[in-house]
């Protein structure tokens, strides 16, 4: 689903991303590893269509509508309720039964209680977890996740596990994280970058 | 097509329903526009041309534009929500039509104000002026929210917009004060119209590539 190869990012001067070679088949699940400063993140965005190699070649079998993504922010609008966010997202992916969808995915990541309150009154595990909501709205083909386990408390990190491995018979994951033990059950292969 | 304009709407109420919640960029924009008025009525001798003061009405338009411009990609720059409205299967240029008509709103309901305190402070409000307001605004936001979203993403971005977006909007003054002033106001209010349709092609079109990384 995924094959990369040569793949380099610059940011003006700096190199970010070097020489990176890999191929995700669909249905499979990669861990990304690596130190801080390593590229993960670059790896990820690029994966998700958010930014475009300087060189080498990616190519990614799957269409924006097809791909969810969590990233460092939870990329919801602070200022308007969870459930608002959902809508808004799910408006935008055309999703069929979006209410029922939402009202399902609030239930799941327990917060159906908090669905009328603003984002910015969230912890940031709980902000975390409408981000994972949001990522999985559109019942993605590609799911791309970075450090998806940040913020959360023990319970969410759990109930992120049982998710995962839910989704690992259906979607393809690509996910970063600087705990690769946590995933080793369910990984079917593993990047380090240097 | 109907998709495209869908998106559009979602995206424009989106940016509504925060500004009704936050309340805070229309009545800072009401605020300066009645306050620019009151400053030029009282630093323009009353016995002056009809044509300083349409060019005063057009100098405060346009830097109360420039108040709903800088503040347009707030909570995108600020939580990175760019990358999430990116990440959505819609037309990226939908992204910028959602914006301009978000801007379009406020700096409309703005001149709801502004036009009847320009009445009052500089005596008469001919057709050739609101015509051209109408016009103006289109021209302010296509250009303004392309100059905005390539300014959010730089440091210097409350500077930068100004710079980018006043020699721009040159044309717009020349078009909306001869409009305000001229005894045929159709051919100023043609060359607003032209340069309307001008920008927001090349808007509409470059919007992808100011967004891309």
């Amino acid at each position: 689903m995924i094959r990369a190869s040569g793949l380099a990012k610059r940011y003006g001067d700096k190199r970010v991303l070097q020489g990176v070679d890999f191929e995700l088949p669909r249905g499979g699940f990669f861990v990304v590893t690596g130190p801080n400063g390593s590229g993960k993140t670059t790896l990820l965005r690029l994966c998700a269509g958010l930014a475009a190699p300087t060189a080498g070649e990616l190519v990614v079998d799957a269409d924006r509508a097809a791909i969810g993504f969590v990233g460092h922010e939870p990329l919801v609008y602070m200022e308007l309720t969870a459930l608002e966010n959902l809508d808004l997202y799910g408006r935008l992916y055309a999703i069929a039964e979006r209410r029922e969808r939402i009202g399902m995915l609030l239930e799941r990541f327990g917060l159906w209680d908090a669905r009328g309150e603003l984002v910015s009154t969230f912890s940031r595990g709980m902000a975390q977890r409408l981000a994972l909501c949001r990522s999985l709205l559109h019942d993605p083909e590609l799911l791309i996740l970075d450090e998806p386990y940040s913020a959360l408390d023990e319970a969410g990190a759990d109930l992120l596990d049982r998710e995962l491995a839910e989704l690992r018979t259906t979607a393809t994951c690509l996910v970063a994280t600087h705990d690769p033990l946590r995933l080793a059950a369910l990984a079917s292969g593993s990047l380090t970058l240097a | 097509m109907r998709r495209y304009f869908h998106d559009a709407a979602v995206l424009a109420r989106k940016d509504v329903l925060l500004e009704l919640r936050g309340r805070e960029t229309l009545p800072a924009m009401v605020l300066f526009v009645v306050a620019g008025l009151v400053v030029f009525h009282f630093a323009v001798p009353s016995a002056d041309s009809e044509a300083a003061g349409a060019g005063l009405l057009w100098v405060v338009i346009l830097f109360t534009a420039l108040l709903a411009l800088v503040r347009a990609f707030v909570a995108e720059r600020e939580q990175r929500l760019m990358d999430g409205l990116l990440l959505a299967p819609c037309d990226r240029s939908a992204i910028w039509l959602g914006k301009s008509l978000a801007v379009l709103a406020f700096l409309a309901l703005t001149e709801l104000v502004a036009l009847p305190a320009f009445a009052l402070f500089f005596g008469g409000l001919g057709w050739g002026t609101v015509a051209g307001v109408c016009l103006a605004n289109i021209g302010i936001v296509s250009v303004g929210t392309l100059l905005a979203a390539m300014a959010s993403v730089t440091r210097s971005r409350e500077l930068l917009l100004p710079l980018l977006f006043l020699p721009l909007a040159i044309p717009i003054v020349v078009g909306g004060v001869g409009a305000s002033v001229s005894d045929d106001p159709g051919r100023y209010l043609g060359f607003l119209a032209l340069y309307d349709v001008v920008f927001a092609i090349i808007s509409w079109a470059s919007f992808e590539y100011v967004v891309s990384e």
